[in-house]
């Protein structure tokens, strides 16, 4: 049977053939739908966890006690998830074990461009680089075998377009891998500096053989049209030379990719007049071919960043630029994206931009990133999961030192970003005594990546119900005093708990509560504190409206400005009654539906 | 010989569930295929795109610029934005609907005018009500189903089996409808 999968599809339904036990991620684009297909097979336990390292380190767990285990991330995860990687690598496998990376070759939804096959030869463990669907799911499952076969996590490098793209891929029936026998194992598992000298040589031996490995395996292999040129390519970076360059130039396809095959890159080379290496990121294949003394055209050629993308190969090697119908530019405008209709940051943002000549604010990963944006400008720096706090505080220390700066720093994150790295950095603010504000956008899940459940859902991945994670008892509980819930779509309640904050000297926290408007699952108490929540929609009485716009101010895409009658009307098929515009207009000029 | 088709919109407009029905029934046909699509944060009110490309065999998931044979646009300034994927004897369908972005709605930059006819001056270009008769429908979301529906019609991919397609591909309260639409789509052209 033949179905058509996204690349994550398929590496979830290769680790399900594979007999894969227990997987675990934190969700980031474009890694996410690898665990939600994940969660629909029974067999295996899938499961979010708050971070990359958590996840990964749970997927250790698992491995060590003799069960075949897979974390899934996206590039920048990694960083988070190194630590224990790096270790892990030492100690070996005893169940199988996998590490997918989902790399962002043009950063798409991404704060950079990170080439993580450096991570594969920095940590010292086998890697893949699938091109397409089928190669996804076929390679995660030979990533168990190789995994338990040489004794490491096995790295599976994926990029967007092959984490997205979809493509026909073959099914086979899943097959029951019994648990391998847990036996206490000091001088494997325990990584003290007395065994892990040890292990560093196991590690050498290993790279060793993998070596002899990398020149045999079917996932290395040449396309020969006979050509005297050759091209030497990795994921998707293949296909695309395939579609631009066709059959005339040969082709060495790299699918394991560290250790990388010395010889057979030699002899490619030395077989062709001209070699072309198309990688996208660094030039990691590149710079390994010269270091083995191999004239080889890349990155002086391609472009350092971005997507490899037939286009781009077309222009590179053939000087071949391809037209198609001209765009008349003065018939478009940016169309950035932003807060959904009835987002509950819209009512946060709009208050807090009026204090925007006092504060400074600390930004971090979320849907509330958009808030740089139009109409708000609401964002001075944005860094990685969990830096709000933590760079706030840096910040505030040093505008306090210096006489010349008496302004605030704001520091925002949600709540998925708050379990997943942000209770460490709250905790350094108040351990030190920061006086910084530190907002929980609290819209009770994970919204950017696609509404996934989290540690304050109440659900699990597989839609199992759970514990409510308190995040007021836990910001309490490291010891912050100041701490006030608000409903972020009150914008007078909103406006009155940023004033008291600015007047503390101390850590102050400002949880804003309401739910996200995608969210899909609530318990029976939800429903009960969110009432009549999206249940209406609101409305302009034109003969009211003079046209003064204030209520644009909210950035909300609901309200559409006629400049021809100088009035706001409401969309109604898209207005969910969250009422911040009917709150700000000066006129009363906006009502609720059935109010008329 | 491989067909690209690249379909644009507005996030929300349903350009990924049209991907799917299409790409789902040119499998069924047999033939090779690939698709693209980007997720992350342009979902929410960015400019969206995904790509089907079909054939004996595919490489590339993405299309180059110059060489879509189809462009379906959702929306008209969309339309616009993306006309340089477009072939210059490629079929242009778009959606007669016009969805202010953050930077026009505010009213300080004006919605452009005139789209319809600068693309109609430059490419073979269908112009279908779809919003309008989505609504008609009862369901203004349906408009990406009736505007699969044209691009059926006008690409006569009429051996495709959409109906069964959709079937398999919708929520059961939504087949009705969309079953619906799809027809309405293919007597727009």
């Amino acid at each position: 049977m033949k179905k058509i999968l996204t690349g994550n599809q398929a590496i979830a339904r290769g680790a399900y053939e594979a007999g894969v036990h227990f997987a675990s991620a934190y969700p980031g684009t474009p890694s996410t739908e690898i665990l939600e297909t994940m969660s629909q097979y029974k067999e295996v336990v899938s499961e979010w966890a708050p971070n990359e390292k958590v996840a990964l380190e749970a997927v250790i767990g698992a491995s060590i006690a003799g069960g075949r285990s897979l974390a899934a991330m996206k590039h920048v995860g990694v960083n988070v998830a190194a630590d224990p990687l790096f270790t892990f690598s030492y100690t070996g496998v005893n169940g199988g074990s996998v590490l997918i990376s989902a790399d962002e070759p043009g950063m798409h939804s991404s704060q950079n461009e990170q080439d993580n096959r450096n991570y594969a030869k920095f940590a010292k463990i086998p890697m893949l680089e699938p091109s397409n669907s089928q190669e996804s799911k076929d390679m995660v499952k030979d990533a168990f075998e190789l995994s338990e076969q040489y004794d490491s996590i096995v790295m599976v490098r994926m990029t967007t377009r092959v984490c997205h793209s979809k493509g026909l891929v073959s099914f086979n029936e899943r097959k029951e891998i019994p648990f391998v026998d847990y036996e206490k194992q000091f001088d494997k598992y325990v990584s003290v500096p007395s065994i892990g000298r040890k292990l560093r040589y196991k590690v050498e031996e290993r790279t060793n053989k993998l070596k002899e490995y990398t020149e045999k395996t079917k996932w290395n292999y040449t396309v020969e049209f006979e050509s005297n040129i050759g091209v030497i390519a990795s994921g998707v970076s293949f296909e695309y030379a395939r579609e631009a360059l066709g059959e005339t130039v040969d082709y060495l396809k790299l699918g394991f990719t560290n250790p990388l095959p010395k010889d057979m890159i030699n002899t490619f080379c030395q077989r062709h007049d001209k070699v072309y290496i198309i990688e996208e990121n660094d030039p990691y294949i590149e710079e390994f071919a010269q270091l083995h003394g191999n004239e080889v055209i890349g990155k002086d050629l391609f472009p350092f960043t971005g997507e490899m993308t037939p286009d781009v190969i077309k222009r590179c090697v053939l000087s071949e630029n391809v037209e198609g119908v001209d765009v008349n530019h003065e018939l478009v405008v940016g169309r950035p994206p932003t807060f959904c209709s009835g987002c509950p940051h819209r009512g946060f943002f709009y208050e807090l931009g009026k204090k925007r000549k006092e504060i400074v604010v600390g930004g971090d990963i979320g849907c509330y990133s958009l808030a740089v944006g139009e109409p708000y400008g609401m964002m001075d720096w944005l860094i990685c999961m969990g830096a709000a706090y933590s760079t706030g505080h840096g910040a505030q220390t040093i505008f306090d030192l210096n006489p010349d700066e008496d302004r605030r720093l704001v520091s925002v994150m949600g709540d998925s970003t708050f379990f997943h790295t942000g209770i460490n950095s709250l905790l350094n603010t108040v351990y030190n005594g920061g006086k910084t504000i530190n907002v929980i956008l609290d819209n009770r899940i994970t919204g950017m990546t696609g509404q996934q459940d989290n540690p304050g859902s109440g659900y699990k991945l597989q839609g199992q119900e759970t514990v409510i994670g308190d995040i007021e008892a836990i910001v309490k509980a490291l010891g912050v005093k100041h701490v006030r819930k608000v409903d972020p779509n009150d914008l007078k309640a909103t406006k009155e708990v940023i004033n008291w904050a600015l007047e503390l000297d101390e850590t102050s926290v400002i949880i804003t509560n309401w739910p996200c408007v995608l969210k899909k699952n609530y318990k029976d108490e939800d429903l009960k504190t969110y009432e009549n929540m999206w249940q209406t929609t609101d409305k302009v009485i034109e003969d009211k409206c003079v046209g003064c716009r204030a209520c644009l101010r909210s950035g909300c895409p609901s309200l559409i400005f006629d400049a021809e009658k100088k009035k706001v009307r409401i969309d109604p098929n898209t207005c969910v009654g969250c009422d911040v515009c009917l709150q700000i207009c000066p006129y009363d000029a906006i009502v609720k539906e059935e109010q008329q | 010989m491989t067909t690209s088709i690249k379909i644009v919109g507005v996030g929300g407009q349903g350009t990924i569930l049209a991907t799917t029905l299409l790409s789902t029934a040119i499998v069924e046909a047999g033939m090779d295929v690939k698709m693209s699509e980007i997720h992350g944060m342009s979902q929410r009110g960015g400019s969206v795109s995904s790509e089907i490309r079909y054939g004996e065999k595919v490489f590339s998931p993405v299309i180059m610029k110059g060489n879509a044979n189809i462009l379906m646009a959702f929306e008209l300034m969309e339309a616009a934005r993306n006309i340089d994927y477009l072939k210059k004897d490629g079929v242009l369908i778009v959606n007669n609907h016009k969805i202010n972005s953050m930077v026009t709605l505010n009213g300080k930059v004006p919605y452009p005018e005139g789209i319809i006819e600068d693309l109609k001056s430059k490419v073979e270009t269908y112009v279908i009500d779809a919003t309008a008769e989505a609504i008609k429908l009862g369901n203004s979301k349906v408009m990406n189903v009736i505007m699969l529906g044209a691009l059926v019609k006008a690409m006569s991919l009429d051996e495709f089996d959409f109906e069964k397609v959709i079937k398999e591909n919708v929520k059961e309260k939504y087949i009705d409808i969309n079953i619906k639409a799809f027809n309405v789509g293919l007597n727009l052209i």
